[in-house]
């Protein structure tokens, strides 16, 4: 179990800052990186793995520094977003060369058994040269991941992959998440996030706008509304009603049957639609928070 | 201190580059000019100094030392598989001696070879082992310096080529004093003197030439470890 930690973190190039005064702590599980193209969040990676020394704050892993430290890349594997494979190795020996290279006792049996957690298969032999850019991303994953590290960063590590390589690989983080390994990886695609981590960490501008649960990130807004969309079996009725209530700042009728409504508080709201329902005696068929999606979070981060 | 894991990535990724590849034929120019001299008549003594200082160390050496000492590290930075190495628990020391090596033997027996060859060309097992001596010491600095070169900028060879040209080819000819600071001259000058021959001068004698060589090895080298363990990723900033 390793932690990553981030204290007053800032870079800035001249005069422009790509990362400003962030400070967050990473543990066990899976975290998502969540931020606009060009929100910092290469930066960031770059310099928790080492590669990028902050301007001002310290990053560390477990309590060592990670800037000039070789030796943290025992505790961690990275996957950086260029596509940084040997063409002239194939897959097989790409990965072998990165166990040899942490000196593990058993480099050939540590590779194999990367190369089945990607589910590579038979290209493990070919030339990597000769890979579709989802078969790369894999191997890369397999190489960082062959000495087992308890911290792994990528770096949007689903580019070029498709659906169904998408879920595998998804499966293979959220399993390394659940045995104890801290995954960060960044994405600016919301729904990937939002299938991989309920835990976000929000970069916009350089800035860190939200972190933790994306739901409960969502909650504490209360200066946003809320939006639902409910069914039941009498929509004008329960819109009336609904109105009449404190936390109830608009209500909408759907043509195709429905109704939208927002409320300035979400846990007022939860508990006062089931006695409003119980009292005028309808019956709600569904109740959906329409805006709970990682996307409408972050569109009102980037908005605000 | 040497990584044999990373000196044979090192000799795949420089005998799979077409570059290289086409610059391994330019020392067979030293020989095939030095017996061309020689059928045609010349003595040693007369194309000795344009084929073997002028060719052969003046230009193929300290080229095919660029070419190979920029590559060895330099082409991996600049196609982004450096990663692969350096997010490895793997002391940057290790690392810059492991390309440092690869770049010195495959450049020494490439230049060396053909030095050896056109020193025989010339009647004299002793030249032509000389001949190796002086590319051996040129080659270890030229690459020690271009594999610095190749962390401190993206564009070694051109900076390489410059160095070749204004200072060893311009200035170290009109300003004596230079020479002291021109590899070049380490290598003719420890050449010279090993060979023992009249055929070509080093400007230097063969203590400075050697203790100047090590000094910029060593130097080179150092500041090449110390600039790598603050290597830092570049790329669009997302």
């Amino acid at each position: 179990m390793s932690t990553v930690e981030l204290s007053g973190v800032s870079r800035w190039y001249g005069n422009v800052v790509a990362v400003n005064d962030i400070s967050m702590a990473l543990g066990p599980g899976v975290t998502g990186l969540l931020g606009p193209n060009g929100a910092g969040k290469t930066t960031l990676l770059h310099m928790m793995a080492g590669f990028l020394a902050p301007s001002r704050g310290t990053v560390s892993v477990d309590g060592a520094p990670v800037w000039r430290h070789p030796a943290i890349y025992r505790t961690l594997g990275l996957v950086s977003e260029r596509e940084a494979a040997p063409d002239f190795l194939t897959g097989h020996e790409f990965v072998l060369s990165s166990a040899r290279l942490h000196r593990l006792p058993d480099p050939a049996g540590a590779a194999a058994r990367a190369v089945a957690l990607v589910d590579l298969g038979e290209p493990q032999h070919r030339r990597v040269g000769t890979y579709s850019k989802g078969m790369r991303q894999r191997i890369r994953v397999a190489a960082a991941l062959v000495h087992d590290p308890a911290v792994l960063l990528l770096d949007e590590p689903f580019n070029g992959m498709d659906p169904r390589q998408r879920l595998h690989m998804m499966e293979v983080l959220h399993r390394l998440g659940e045995t104890g390994r801290t995954v960060l990886f960044s994405s600016h695609i919301l729904e990937e996030v939002a299938q991989l981590s309920g835990t976000v960490q929000v970069i916009v501008a350089g800035r860190l706008a939200a972190s933790g649960d994306y739901r409960t990130i969502r909650r504490l807004m209360t200066h946003r509304p809320h939006v639902f969309t409910i069914r039941s079996s009498d929509d004008r009725r329960l819109a009336v009603a609904l109105l009449a209530k404190e936390p109830v700042v608009g209500v909408e009728l759907e043509t195709a049957g429905g109704l939208t409504v927002r409320t300035s508080d979400y846990g007022t709201f939860a508990r006062a639609l089931p006695a409003v329902a119980v009292a005028e005696g309808i019956r709600i068929t569904r109740l959906l928070p329409a805006d709970e999606s990682l996307e409408s979070v972050f569109s009102y981060l980037v908005a605000s | 201190m040497i990584n044999s894991t990373i000196v044979r990535l090192t000799l795949r990724g420089l005998f799979g580059r077409r570059r290289f590849l086409l610059l391994l034929p330019l020392p067979a120019l030293v020989v095939g000019m030095a017996v061309l001299a020689d059928s045609l008549g010349a003595t040693p003594a007369e194309w000795g100094q344009p084929v073997l200082v002028g060719l052969g160390f003046a230009a193929v050496l300290p080229v095919l030392a660029l070419i190979v000492g920029a590559s060895v590290l330099g082409s991996e930075i600049d196609d982004g598989t450096a990663v692969h190495i350096l997010a490895k628990p793997v002391p940057r020391r290790e690392i810059v001696l492991s390309k440092l090596l690869v770049g010195f033997v495959v450049t020494t027996l490439v230049v060396g070879a053909g030095m050896l060859l056109a020193g025989l060309v010339a009647g004299s097992a002793r030249l032509g082992l000389g001949l190796l001596a002086g590319t051996a010491v040129g080659t270890l600095a030229y690459s020690a310096v271009f594999l610095l070169v190749s962390l401190l900028t993206r564009r070694p060879v051109l900076v390489g080529l410059a160095y070749i040209l204004v200072w060893e080819g311009l200035l170290t000819n009109f300003l004596t004093g230079t020479r002291v600071l021109s590899i070049q001259q380490y290598a003719i000058s420890v050449a010279d003197w090993a060979a023992g021959t009249d055929v070509f001068t080093g400007g230097l004698s063969p203590q400075v030439a050697l203790i100047m060589a090590a000094v910029v090895v060593v130097a080179t080298t150092g500041l090449a470890v110390d600039r790598l363990r603050s290597f830092t990723l570049t790329g669009d900033t997302s």
